[in-house]
C-alpha cells in the first residue's frame, strides 16, 4: 500500500498504525518484541505457574483451618488451625475478651478519620476533619479506657493493636516533627540549625533497637525512683523521634529540590518566612518527597516488631510465644506467612496510596 | 546633566515625590566587591531602564530594592522606609514593592488565578471574592483571563510571564521592578510581554527594568542607567544616551548590542 503524498501544510493527522495500539500492540510490544523476550516471557509464565501452584497446593488445597493442636492437622499442608486458635491474641494481643470491641471500634474511627485525610471528595469533609483532629483523644479513652469505660493497661495491648497504635501513633507525630526538623536544618539561625543537625545526626547514627533497650531500661534510671513511665509511651517516643530524624532529611531532599526563584517570588509578595514555607515551599517540596517519606512510613511501621525484643508482644512476639506451645511443636512458617500477609496488606495499602496522591498531585509539567 | 537626578535630595531626606532613595550602597559577595558606592534617586511615576554587561551588578541593585540581597553600607529607603534587618520594615516595603523575574518564578503547584490571589488574600487580607475580582481586572489587562484556571506548566513561557506581571499587579504596587523579564523567552514571545510593561508605563507605573531590550528603553525610559563592574557608569535620558555616550565602555557596551 503506497502513502499518499500531500503538498507541503497540508499534512493530516493520520492515526498511528493498528499492530501499534490496542491489547494485541501492547502484548506485541511489551511480550514479544524480540526472541530474547520471548524466551523471558515464557520462562516467567512458567515460573508464576510453578509458584501460583505449589503455594496454592500447601495454603489452601492441603491445608487444615481447624483443629486443636498439631495432630488434627493431617492434610500435609499448611496448618492454619493454629493461627485460628490463636486469632484473638495475634490481633488483640491480652486485651480483654470482653472489652474488644472497643478496639474494633477505634480501628473502625480510625478508618473514618483517615478518609478525609486521604481524599479529596468527602461528604462533609470539614465535619470529618474536625473529627480527625479529636480522633486522637477518642482513641486514647477507648483503648485506655475512662469516662465509664474500664481501664486496660498497656500491658495488655499486643498482637495486631500495638502494631497500629505504634505505626499509627509515630506516623502521625514524626511527620509534622520532621517537617519542623528540616526547615530548622536549613535555618538561618546557628542556634537552631545546631540542635536541628545534633538531633538528626544522633537518631540516624543510632540503630533504633539500642533506642528502644534505652526507652526500656535505661530511661528507669535517670528518672527518680517510683516515677512509672509507662513502657509503650516510652517505646512511642522513641520509634516517633526516630522515625521524625529519617523523615527530616527526606524532607530536605524535596526543599533542596525547590528552587529559590520560589522563595523570592513569595518573599517578595510580602509573605514572610512561616506563610512562604506553608503556602509555597511546603507543598511543593513535600509532593516531591512522597515516594521517600511513604518509604519511611512503611519502614517505621515494619520496625514496629523489634519491640518484640524488649519483651512487648507484637505480632511476632505473639507468634514466638504460639510456637512455642508443645501442643504446636515444629509448627513455624505458618505463623510467619501469616505475619508477614498482615504486614503486607497495611504496607501495599501506603504504597499504593502513594502511587494515587502522586497521580492526584501532578499539575501540567513543573518548570 | 546626570548628576542631577542623584542630588536632589542630599541629607536624605525623602520627599513626596522621592519613592526609592539608594545612598552610597555596598555590596560584597564574601571578599567580592559587587556594588560601588550606588546613589540613585526614583521619583515617582519616573521609569528606569538599566543595562551593563552580566555581572555588572545591575539584578543585584535592584534586588536590594526589596532587600532579596542585602547591602552592606549605604542607604536604601523606599516610600520613605529605611531598610535594615527589621523583618516587619522588610514585609512593609515588599508588599508596595512588585517584581517579576527572569524565570517568571510562578507557583507550579496553584492555578494562574490562585498565584494571582494568594498575595491579595494572605498579605492584603482581602476576602477571596475581592480578590479573585481583582486578579481578573488583571490578568484581562494582560490579556489572558481566559488562562485562569490552568496551571503555570500548562502556559508558554510569555503567558506565564504575563501571568507574573498580573500577579505582582494585584498587590497594587507603587514600583514595578523588573529583571530582565523578556532574558528566558522565545524571540516571538517578548513583544506580547512588552507590550503589557509598555501599557503599564503608559499608565503612569514607577518602573525599574534591569534588560538588554533597547528598542523599549528608547520608547518609555525616562532615564537609562549603565553599570559596570558594580557602579553607575553613566544615566541620561534615552535620546542623549544612545545618540551620545559619555564614557568608553558605555560606547563600547553598546556598539556590542546594537550591531551584530
Amino acid at each position: 500500500m503506497a502513502d499518499a503524498t500531500y503538498q507541503p501544510g497540508q499534512h493530516p493527522d493520520l492515526p498511528p498504525p493498528p499492530s501499534t495500539t490496542g491489547v494485541v500492540g501492547w502484548v506485541r510490544n511489551n511480550l514479544l518484541s524480540s526472541p530474547l523476550n520471548i524466551f523471558l516471557t515464557v520462562v516467567s509464565g512458567l515460573l508464576v505457574y510453578f509458584v501460583a501452584t505449589s503455594v496454592y497446593e500447601w495454603g489452601f488445597a492441603n491445608a487444615d483451618f481447624s483443629g486443636a493442636s498439631r495432630q488434627d492437622c493431617t492434610s500435609g499442608g499448611a496448618c492454619w488451625a493454629l493461627i485460628n486458635v490463636r486469632f484473638g491474641q495475634f490481633i488483640y494481643g491480652f486485651y480483654p475478651e470482653a472489652q474488644r470491641w472497643r478496639v474494633n471500634l477505634a480501628f473502625v474511627g480510625l478508618v473514618v478519620a483517615l478518609w478525609p485525610l486521604l481524599f479529596d471528595n468527602v461528604p462533609a469533609r470539614k465535619q470529618l476533619l474536625w473529627y480527625a483532629g479529636a480522633y486522637p483523644i477518642i482513641a486514647f479513652v477507648l483503648l485506655l479506657g475512662g469516662f465509664g469505660l474500664e481501664s486496660v493497661e498497656t500491658a495488655k495491648f499486643g498482637g495486631f493493636l500495638l502494631t497500629m497504635v505504634i505505626g499509627v501513633t509515630g506516623i502521625a507525630v514524626s511527620l509534622p516533627l520532621g517537617i519542623v526538623l528540616a526547615l530548622g536544618r536549613r535555618s538561618d539561625m546557628l542556634f537552631i540549625r545546631t540542635i536541628c543537625i545534633g538531633f538528626i545526626e544522633f537518631i540516624r547514627g543510632v540503630p533504633l533497637i539500642t533506642l528502644l533497650f534505652v526507652a526500656s531500661t535505661l530511661l528507669s534510671f535517670f528518672l527518680p525512683p517510683g516515677t512509672t513511665f509507662n513502657l509503650l509511651l516510652r517505646v512511642l517516643i522513641m520509634v516517633t523521634l526516630f522515625s521524625s530524624a529519617y523523615l527530616a532529611e527526606v524532607v530536605r531532599g524535596g526543599l533542596q529540590a525547590i528552587p529559590v526563584g520560589q522563595r523570592e517570588a513569595a518573599e517578595s509578595l510580602g509573605l514572610g518566612y512561616w506563610r512562604t514555607m506553608y503556602l509555597i515551599i511546603l507543598p511543593q517540596a513535600l509532593k516531591i518527597s512522597i515516594p521517600g517519606i511513604v518509604n519511611s512510613f512503611i519502614g517505621l511501621f515494619k520496625d514496629t516488631t523489634l519491640v518484640a525484643i524488649i519483651g512487648l508482644l507484637d505480632p511476632l512476639g505473639i507468634g514466638r510465644a504460639a510456637l512455642a506451645d508443645t501442643k504446636w511443636q515444629g509448627l513455624s512458617s505458618e505463623v510467619y506467612v501469616f505475619v508477614a500477609v498482615l504486614f503486607f496488606i497495611f504496607s501495599f495499602g501506603m504504597s499504593r496510596y502513594s502511587l494515587y496522591l502522586e497521580k492526584k498531585l501532578e499539575v501540567g509539567h513543573a518548570s | 546633566m546626570s548628576e542631577a537626578h542623584v542630588t536632589e535630595t542630599p541629607d536624605g531626606a525623602p520627599s513626596n515625590d522621592v519613592l526609592i532613595q539608594i545612598i552610597g550602597m555596598h555590596k560584597w559577595y564574601g571578599s567580592f566587591h559587587v556594588l560601588k558606592d550606588i546613589n540613585l534617586t526614583v521619583r515617582r511615576g519616573e521609569r528606569i531602564v538599566v543595562c551593563g554587561p552580566s555581572g555588572s551588578g545591575k539584578s543585584t541593585m535592584i534586588r536590594c530594592i526589596n532587600r532579596l540581597e542585602e547591602h552592606q553600607r549605604g542607604k536604601v529607603i523606599v516610600e520613605g522606609i529605611e531598610l535594615s534587618n527589621d523583618l516587619k520594615k522588610i514585609d512593609e516595603v515588599r508588599r508596595e514593592v512588585g517584581m517579576v523575574f527572569q524565570q517568571f518564578n510562578l507557583f507550579p503547584h496553584l492555578t494562574v488565578l490562585e498565584n494571582c490571589t494568594l498575595g491579595p488574600i494572605w498579605v492584603r487580607k482581602l476576602p477571596k471574592v475581592e480578590a479573585e475580582e481583582i486578579a481578573m481586572r488583571y490578568l484581562e489587562r494582560v490579556k489572558i483571563p481566559e488562562q485562569a484556571a490552568k496551571y503555570p506548566g500548562q502556559l508558554s513561557g510569555g503567558q506565564q510571564q504575563r501571568v507574573a506581571i498580573a500577579r505582582s499587579l494585584c498587590m497594587s504596587p507603587n514600583v514595578m521592578l523588573f529583571d530582565e523579564p523578556t532574558s528566558a523567552l522565545d524571540p516571538e514571545m517578548i513583544k506580547e510581554v512588552l507590550d503589557v510593561m509598555i501599557g503599564l508605563a503608559e499608565d503612569g507605573m514607577t518602573m525599574l527594568v534591569v534588560s538588554h531590550e533597547m528598542g523599549f528603553a528608547r520608547r518609555v525610559a525616562d532615564r537609562v542607567i549603565f553599570m559596570d563592574e558594580g557602579e553607575i557608569i553613566e544615566q541620561n535620558e534615552p535620546h542623549a544616551f544612545f545618540e551620545n555616550p559619555q564614557s568608553d565602555r558605555t560606547k563600547l557596551f553598546l556598539s556590542q548590542i546594537l550591531n551584530h
